[in-house]
């Protein structure tokens, strides 16, 4: 097994989970499936950067070095996605009070 | 004024970016406050203000563009590609004086009330305009995506600005479905960099062409993803589902700027699909041709069919939008320079006229006592004169009447279609979703104005000069885009050529000296 292999099928378990528990419709297991699926891309940028072992992302003279800019990006990718959460979270619990469900849609679907 | 020479490209972002800032120094009076407090009237003069000298700074922009220069900011100081550049050219400029004529009337009417209805109005206003100028200069692709994030989640706040049931109803799905278009965004991104090395829009019009076959594929995979976000934003069917309810939802003035939202996924469409997967892009060229054009004529179909089945004139409102954006991305999907020419001046007038719909539909909808904005006979208005005839003229040019702009418009597009292969298609779309818009509002415009109850004579009061004044102003921006027809469309003929010529484009971005760069994606060789 490649470290390939290994990462690639953790990303795409990751982001199924997440799309699974988005369908769920429900704001805690959106939010949730959210957060798994901000985790996989973040995870995928960095992989886009290409995998190494014990390379870091400094120029060193004849040192392994890998790729510094996916890194950079998730990092912004990081923070960005940190706020939304933070945001959608309130909006849910706002929709929560007036609406007096927590399905997304603001009503309980007919049964 | 050398200094104000060098920093103006980065004006636009800055300003709102201050601006909204000192917003949230001055405050609004507290979540009590009454309408017309202190702290909100001085929020009212600067953010007014500030959106004035914007509309200033944008036309400062646009008249040098129409030279045609491209004006480069190297943030930091860094080279290209390595840094951020803001490039502005003739299509960036448009849009930059497009959002603040758009601005600029909305929050003026926002001043009328509806800023006191929730709290930091003015300074989630201004960080919207931000995203908005940053999103349209921007010369790189994550950052692209930074500036999407900023103008989103001003309008994440204000979409439920006002609250009430009905906006969280439809604000939770939205800011769900656009925290899941951010994540395909950056998966998108991520492929596009892992095979080309770099995110810069001049380079990967440059590089994207060099990948080899296989890996093309990939690169090919990210654009679609990207394609998959934009036709998000701008509303392109089958990801249209959002808009009706949500821009509904929205308080008028925020809708009416919403109109410019779609207006990004356009404008992204045309930079990166239209340009950077342009001719020149080897094994990807013209890889949306197929997508692109069909999907925007069924955007234009459904777009009219809502219209004429809405049950509110907001919905009617949104869905003219939606059938608005067809009608752009059409233009688009020709891939060709008359096509995106005849493009942006559509794409000027439909986003000013659905901009004053809105604001009209809230006017229209307060004079009608409890029916509201419903499609179904009430009262007569108080004002019948006026706003008919502010309707009839906002309804003719959405319509494609001549002389209107929607006309002429709708008269370069199909000037644009004319002898493409795809050209009978655009043609019959075009022509007759324009006969179903205008029976969609003379079935609306004769409910709303005509059919009244004559029993319901409760006296109610018009709408105040300052409401009547900014949206007259929107309508008049309308007309000034048919006065100015002929300059315009010379100005948006030279700023289609101006994108096909990324020779120019990437020798304005990357200075004097060749794109030589040795950026490529990180491969074993660059392992010792």
């Amino acid at each position: 097994m490649t470290l390939e292999f290994i990462v690639a099928t953790g990303i795409g378990w990751v982001t199924a989970c997440g799309i699974y528990l988005m369908l769920r419709a429900r704001s805690y297991p959106v939010v949730i499936g959210l957060t798994l699926i901000g985790y996989a891309v973040n995870v995928f940028i960095f992989a886009m950067g290409r995998l190494a072992v014990g390379a870091p992302p400094i120029l060193r003279d004849g040192a392994a070095v890998s790729d510094p800019l996916p890194q950079a990006l998730v990092l912004t990718a990081i923070v960005i996605g940190f706020a939304t959460t933070g945001f959608v979270i309130e909006m849910a619990l706002r929709s929560r009070h007036e609406s007096e469900t927590d399905h997304v849609d603001g009503e309980e679907p007919p049964r | 004024m050398t200094w104000l020479q060098t920093h103006l490209a980065v004006l636009p972002v800055l300003l709102p970016l201050f601006t909204a800032v000192a917003l949230l120094a001055i405050g609004d009076g507290g979540s009590g406050a009454s309408h017309g407090s202190a702290a909100l009237g001085r929020s009212r003069l600067v953010s007014v203000a500030s959106v004035a000298v914007g509309l200033a700074i944008a036309l400062l922009l646009a008249a040098g563009a129409a030279e045609g220069d491209l004006r480069v900011y190297r943030v930091g100081e860094w080279p290209a590609p390595f840094g951020i550049v803001l490039v502005i050219d003739r299509l960036s400029a448009l849009m930059l004086v497009l959002v603040q004529l758009v601005a600029l009337p909305v929050l003026v009417y926002a001043g009328g009330g509806w800023d006191a209805h929730g709290r930091h109005f003015h300074a989630l206003f201004q960080f919207q305009l931000m995203g908005l100028a940053g999103a349209f200069i921007t010369g790189d692709l994550f950052n692209l995506f930074v500036f999407f994030e900023v103008l989103l989640i001003a309008s994440y706040a204000l979409m439920v600005h006002g609250h009430g049931r009905l906006r969280f109803r439809y604000g939770v799905p939205y800011v769900v479905l656009n925290l899941a278009a951010s994540a395909l965004f950056l998966i998108g991104v991520a492929l596009i960099y892992a095979f080309t090395g770099t995110l810069n829009l001049a380079d990967l019009a440059l590089r994207i062409g060099q990948v080899p076959a296989p890996d093309a594929a990939v690169v090919q995979a990210g654009g679609m993803l990207l394609l998959v976000v934009f036709g998000f934003k701008a509303a392109l069917v089958p990801l249209h589902l959002w808009l009706p309810g949500t821009y509904a939802a929205a308080s008028a003035p925020v809708a009416a700027l919403f109109a410019l939202m779609t207006k990004v996924g356009v404008y992204a469409i045309v930079r990166v699909h239209g340009v950077v997967f342009g001719d020149n892009a080897g094994a990807s060229a013209q890889m949306v041709e197929s997508w692109l054009l069909p999907l925007a004529l069924a955007t234009c179909v459904l777009g009219a069919l809502g219209a004429l089945a809405a049950p509110t004139i907001a919905r009617l409102v949104a869905w003219l939008n939606v059938a608005s954006v067809g009608t752009i991305l059409a233009a688009v999907g020709l891939l060709s320079p008359q096509g995106w020419s005849a493009a942006m001046y559509y794409m000027a007038h439909s986003t000013l006229i659905v901009a004053a719909l809105f604001l009209l539909a809230e006017l229209v909808g307060a004079q009608r006592g409890q029916a509201g904005g419903r499609l179904e006979p009430a009262g007569p208005v108080a004002q019948p004169a006026l706003l008919g005839t502010m309707m009839l003229l906002a309804a003719a040019s959405v319509a494609g009447l001549p002389p209107l702009p929607g006309f002429l418009g709708k008269l370069m597009i199909l000037n644009a279609a004319f002898g493409s292969a795809a050209g009978p298609w655009v043609w019959s779309v075009v022509l007759s979703i324009g006969f179903l818009t205008l029976i969609g509002l003379a079935r609306a415009g004769s409910i709303l104005f005509w059919s009244v109850r004559a029993e319901d004579t409760a006296t109610k009061a018009g709408a105040s000069p300052r409401l009547i004044g900014a949206t007259l102003s929107l309508l008049g921006a309308v007309v000034v885009l048919a006065v100015f027809a002929g300059p315009l469309k010379r100005y948006t003929d030279a700023a289609g050529l101006q994108l096909v010529d990324r020779e120019a484009y990437a020798r304005a971005v990357f200075g004097s000296g060749a794109p030589a760069s040795p950026v490529r994606p990180f491969g074993r060789g660059d392992r010792p």
